[in-house]
């Protein structure tokens, strides 16, 4: 299979700061690539290089085949780019904006009429075309935004946080047209600090402090978690999570909401802690194993790198 | 080409969608203009002027006219000593002040030489300052000469007596020394030069400040594409003030173009390239707005007043000063203005200010150009 994208060692230095940090990955062709992580984990900074607009400090990267440094204005022909300010001109029309920006990627003056109509009913923006952008809401100037970015038909799209600031039910629109475009071969690279949207992707890269520390498909990242997620519900849920820290076999313990989640070894059993609690007074409603989201997999690599980051100084 | 179009039809589209901005644009060089051709005046007439008349005589009163008569000088003050005429050039209510001695009646009656003091006050304007003591000095030799005449003419030999050399000057071009005639032309190349370095300052940076650079630099679009989309549509606003200007220049102070007006119109949109680009190359150089602002001003705009040679002539220029006068593509199209409006000069007979200007215009496009990055 084809590559879209491939990085060897990608590197970025602001001064001391290291913004990217050595990143290795490939996406392969018509696959979407979620990039996860804090704000400030260079997410941005590693798309920017991609996409031709930053200079990388050392290491590789190519995209389509072409490489980022030689070949930038080659490789601005082939993608579609959507930042998350969606940046797009307040004083023109929906219709004025798209057909701007086809035409400056080169979409001939005799099928762009056609094509700003296909890409207009595609991002479902019929009916507005003659508005102007200012007076438009979030949720419709990032769907313009994104018919400005496929007004080309790019073979590869990068999303830098193009959902933020979008409500729920828009992001579940948005990401479903993501879906039918990848559907088409398109290949995607999305970066995203929202973990639900995770679930989205087909692979998942997780960054923190400039390194990609983990890269694989949401479901294999969450089954590779070390032991057994329970959820609970009790009452007296501040007394149950002091109790449970102290007892052999649990790995770890947060609140969700009213609940808490409690990870335990994987040969460990949960109904010794339910006698545990009860013994102290506390009622067990309900115990249920469930599978850990992206986010708790995301706070349980972050924990790992910080332990690993603390044993190097300790060397 | 296409692109370039898409640029340019973009760029005219932000400008019709501001009409408060484009009425400003259209409408404030014509107004200033009008402010400054009236009001910029290099004639200085009734210089207001002390006398202390110690004398008191026909003689000296005779002689004070002499001062008096023509429109340079009026007497607003009857001074009675030196001391307060020292004191009213202090307070600035005098600029000049005329001393004349207790025995000037006599030595002008008896032929002896009498004297006289001249006080001129340094310390206004320098151009002013010199054409005041050109001033005193002629008439003051006027009549000293003419005195010197009717003594001459009481005795026998005057019969035959004659000045030796009778001069008289010709003022070519603008005879009356009307002073917008001189103005108008002048301030045309600076109202312009204002006009297109602001717009152009902005061309780019506000793009970068509201986010939709980083849109632009990730697509295909070339430099130049981008530079030159952005700099017709500016050209054509600029060239529309030109000939509002040159309309006003015409109804309001009958400044008629002697010359060619095509070739001022080639000129103009020429000094008006050079100066697009130095705006865009300035806006390229900068962060945010303000920062292309403060360089638009300090580093052309308030020069092209000063020493481009519409205020004060250049000839007196430390070297310094002079070259930093040359690389402002103004500075040569003011000669080329009062060329061809005030003197009707072809454009080819000015070529040591066409060259120049052409020569700047090219070189600032083209780093303006140049110093766009496509990059973050």
């Amino acid at each position: 299979m084809t590559r879209a994208i491939e990085t060897s060692q990608l590197t970025k230095q602001f001064g001391d700061f290291v913004a990217v940090d050595g990143v290795d990955f490939y996406i392969p062709e018509g696959e979407i690539f979620g990039l996860l992580g804090p704000n400030g984990a260079g997410k941005t900074t590693l798309m920017r290089m991609l996409c031709g607009i930053m200079r990388p400090t050392s290491g590789e990267g190519r995209v389509l085949g072409l490489d980022i440094v030689r070949d930038a204005e080659a490789i601005k022909k082939r993608i579609g780019y959507m930042s998350q300010l969606f940046s797009l001109y307040n004083d023109l029309t929906i219709v004025e904006n798209i057909a701007f920006y086809a035409s400056i990627y080169g979409v001939p003056r005799e099928t762009r009429r056609k094509r700003v109509a296909q890409v207009i009913e595609l991002t479902g923006l019929q009916g507005l075309e003659n508005e102007l952008t200012r007076d438009l809401s979030g949720a419709w100037r990032q769907r313009l935004a994104l018919a400005c970015a496929i007004a080309h038909r790019p073979p590869i799209l990068f999303l830098d946080e193009a959902t933020a600031g979008v409500d729920p039910v828009s992001r579940r629109a948005f990401w479903d047209l993501i879906y039918s475009m990848a559907g088409e071969g398109v290949s995607v690279l999305a970066t995203t600090h929202y973990m639900d949207e995770a679930d989205y992707c087909n692979t998942i890269g997780m960054m923190y402090r400039g390194r990609l520390i983990a890269v694989a498909s949401p479901d294999t990242l969450k089954d590779q978690q070390p032991g057994i997620l329970y959820q609970v519900d009790c009452d007296r849920p501040a007394n149950a999570i002091e109790v449970l820290q102290l007892q052999p076999g649990v790995m770890d313990t947060s609140f969700h909401g009213a609940l808490l989640h409690v990870t335990v070894e994987p040969n460990g059993e949960f109904s010794r802690l339910e006698k545990t609690l009860k013994q102290q007074g506390i009622e067990v409603r309900s115990i249920e194993d469930i599978q850990p989201s992206i986010e708790d997999v995301f706070l349980n690599l972050v924990d790992e790198e910080r332990v690993t980051a603390q044993s190097v100084k300790v060397e | 080409m296409d692109r370039l179009w898409s640029v340019v039809k973009k760029e005219l589209l932000h400008i019709w969608r501001d009409p408060r901005t484009l009425g400003l644009i259209l409408l404030l060089p014509g107004m200033l203009l009008i402010l400054l051709g009236y009001g910029i005046n290099f004639e200085r007439r009734n210089i207001p002027a002390a006398v202390a008349d110690l004398s008191k005589t026909d003689a000296s009163r005779e002689y004070i006219e002499y001062y008096t008569a023509s429109q340079d000088f009026e007497l607003v003050y009857d001074a009675a000593s030196e001391q307060e005429i020292l004191d009213l050039i202090d307070q600035d209510l005098v600029n000049v002040g005329l001393l004349i001695p207790e025995d000037f009646g006599r030595k002008v009656a008896t032929g002896e030489s009498a004297s006289v003091m001249l006080y001129v006050n340094g310390a206004s304007d320098p151009s002013d300052v010199s054409a005041i003591q050109l001033k005193l000095n002629a008439i003051s030799q006027m009549a000293a000469q003419e005195i010197l005449i009717e003594r001459i003419q009481s005795t026998p030999a005057a019969a035959s007596l004659q000045l030796p050399i009778n001069a008289s000057s010709l003022t070519l071009y603008n005879p009356d020394g009307v002073s917008y005639l001189f103005m108008i032309p002048g301030l045309i190349p600076i109202l312009l030069q204002v006009q297109a370095l602001i717009l152009s300052a902005l061309a780019i940076v506000k793009e970068r400040e509201q986010g939709t650079m980083e849109q632009l630099i990730v697509t295909p679009i070339k430099s130049w594409e981008l530079m030159l989309g952005k700099l017709i549509p500016y050209l054509i606003v600029s060239v529309l003030n030109l000939f509002a200007l040159l309309w006003l220049g015409d109804i309001l102070f009958d400044v008629k173009i002697v010359g060619n007006l095509w070739e001022l119109v080639g000129l103009s949109m020429i000094f008006i390239v050079g100066s697009l680009g130095m705006g865009v190359l300035i806006s390229n150089l900068s962060r945010t707005q303000m920062q292309a602002i403060y360089m638009a001003i300090f580093i052309v705009l308030i020069p092209a007043i000063i020493l481009s040679g519409l205020l004060y002539s250049r000839g007196n220029m430390p070297i310094v000063t002079y070259i930093y006068s040359e690389l402002l593509p103004v500075t040569h199209y003011l000669e080329i203005t009062r060329g061809i409006m005030l003197r009707g000069v072809s454009a080819a007979m000015l070529w040591s200010s066409t060259l120049p200007l052409i020569l700047l215009s090219v070189i600032y496009f083209i780093s303006s150009v140049f110093t766009f990055r496509k990059r973050i």
